[in-house]
């Protein structure tokens, strides 16, 4: 059935012709109590006429307003870019103090090599769990709004393709999944020295796992990793962040000095907290991206 | 030389993102997605930023593809084209109804 | 209205707002659903352009301490990298969620124009 059809028969439900209400709804249309023979679906009719030119009037009104909006707002934001400060320069208003602190200070009062990871988990940590309880909240709104998929089960899926005993992509996969999860699990555990950190090495993991699920299947993969497993490693991700950060209440609200020091700026176990944040982020990340592959795919986790 | 290259590589920001807009087919505007993300994790290396660059080409390029694919494929939707036709004409036949 | 001299000069700012151009009319005008959440994204890479743009100076390094020396004029500005890092994070996640209830309107409505949803919408088994 091509949309040509499915355009047509819509069409002649909109002219009242063709009863299409069960196989939109599910339901069969409610019988009206004394059907007059002359006029077939006078309401249906009229609301269709009433929402079809409602919509033809709005739509060109929305055109026109659309259009002039984007207009004037890309005019003024490229007028305004030809004032600002050259791009690249060194004396732009950005370049300033708060700049000064964080370049010059920061490797002494965080302790982290890689300043921007200093920057989010020790200056603005409570900035990052903030963002942390976002994925959270995404995840669980995800899990409300995904439900099993009702087609998948009647036919068999076309692009259905079992890639367990595909012999490229499995030995591809099975080379690749191990680098890609210690990768993940290096630039997760080195934030604090080199590139990296929390959102990317979890990034990373949760891509590993994607793969993984992808080719040796949805069953084996929430095998391993069930919802349990999800549940537990978030909560204690975001339980141990809260409360770690949360001592900043009970001293004043000033949380740069921490009980755990900087240490030696440059080894592994350094820059105080950052390290178990990194991992705690990182865990809250993969398990994000892995949920909403398994949702995406299955409409539910376990 | 820095110039000439992230020069081009905006332009071919720009025309992924214009081709993404005016591809009919979905599956396909999901695939020039990926890329352009992809040319955005090499402007990130050229802006001295590889954190941004890693988490680009993991998220943007990786897992935002990744969960639009499966949901044109939940959909169904993944051999057909967006059907980006006008509305129905459908004035002059339901005024001849109405007059019925 | 005079425009000012650093409009070429400014050329990855420019292409940032033409970025977002894309995307905002693209999330105004088409109708498909899946793209205005894409045109949605591309917005959405606009902005972090920009903001990046605003940080990088020319002939600095990555805000990554080498060789312990913790001179200013030796790196480039981390603030806006750590604000696009959370932020690019953070918009996958509201894709997901755009992309769900999409699928959630799917199911229902049987279409991802947003003009027949609307007219279907309104005509519910005859009931206005």
């Amino acid at each position: 059935m091509n949309m040509k059809m499915i355009k047509a028969r819509l069409a002649a439900w909109w002219r009242g012709e063709e009863d299409l209400t069960e196989e939109l709804y599910g339901s069969p249309r409610p019988e009206e109590a004394p059907a007059v023979p002359d006029t077939p679906l006078p309401r249906l009719h009229s609301t269709f006429v009433i929402a079809h030119t409602e919509l033809r009037a709005f739509r060109w009104l929305y055109a026109v307003l659309s259009a002039v909006f984007c207009l004037i707002i890309i005019g003024t934001m490229l007028y305004a870019v030809t004032y600002m400060p050259p791009y690249g320069s060194a004396d732009t208003p950005t370049i300033n103090e708060v700049f000064d602190r964080y370049v010059e200070q920061g490797m002494a009062e965080t302790g982290a090599v890689n300043t921007v990871a200093g920057m989010i988990l020790d200056y603005r940590a409570f900035d990052t769990l903030g963002e942390s309880f976002v994925l959270f909240t995404a995840t669980c709104t995800v899990i409300i709004l995904m439900k099993d998929d009702p087609d998948l089960k009647k036919k068999k899926h076309p692009y259905f393709v079992d890639y367990r005993y595909d012999p490229i992509v499995h030995s591809i996969g099975s080379l690749l999944i191990p680098v890609l999860l210690v990768f993940g699990a290096y630039i997760l555990f080195n934030g604090h020295l080199s590139p990296g950190g929390g959102f990317s090495g979890g990034a990373v993991i949760g891509s590993a796992l994607m793969l993984y699920a992808m080719i040796f299947g949805e069953e084996r993969a929430t095998r391993v990793i069930s919802e349990r497993v999800i549940q537990t490693v978030v909560l204690c991700a975001l339980g141990f962040y809260a409360l770690s950060k949360s001592y900043s209440f009970f001293t004043g609200a000033n949380h740069l000095t921490s009980i755990i020091g900087p240490g030696t700026p440059g080894n592994i176990f350094s820059a105080g907290l950052i390290l178990p944040l990194n991992v705690a982020v990182g865990c809250v990340v993969a398990c994000t991206m892995y949920t909403f592959y398994i949702l995406f795919k299955r409409g539910r986790l376990s | 030389m820095y110039e000439v290259l992230i020069v081009l590589l905006l332009a071919g920001l720009v025309v992924a993102a214009i081709s993404t807009a005016l591809t009919r087919r979905l599956l396909t505007a999901v695939i020039i997605y990926a890329a352009y993300s992809s040319i955005m994790a090499i402007i990130w290396i050229l802006l001295e930023s590889p954190d941004l660059a890693i988490t680009e080409a993991a998220v943007g390029a990786g897992v935002s593809g990744i969960l639009f694919y499966l949901t044109l494929r939940r959909l169904n939707r993944i051999d057909r084209d967006q059907p980006e036709e006008p509305l129905p004409k459908e004035e002059d036949s339901s005024h001849e109804h109405e007059d019925d | 209205m005079r425009f000012g001299e650093n409009g070429l000069i400014n050329f990855e700012e420019m292409a940032a707002i033409i970025l977002f151009a894309i995307g905002f009319t693209t999330l105004l005008f088409n109708r498909n659903l899946i793209k205005k959440i894409i045109g949605m994204n591309i917005m959405d890479t606009g902005v972090y352009l920009f903001l990046a743009s605003m940080g990088f100076i020319f002939d600095r390094e990555a805000p990554i301490i080498t060789d312990g020396v913790t001179d200013a004029d030796r790196y480039i500005n981390p603030i806006p990298s750590g604000l696009v890092l959370t932020g690019i994070v953070v918009s996958v996640s509201v894709t997901a969620l755009m992309l769900s209830l999409t699928v959630r309107l799917y199911e229902k409505y049987r279409t991802l124009n947003l003009d027949e949803i609307y007219m279907l919408s309104h005509n519910r088994g005859g009931k206005p």
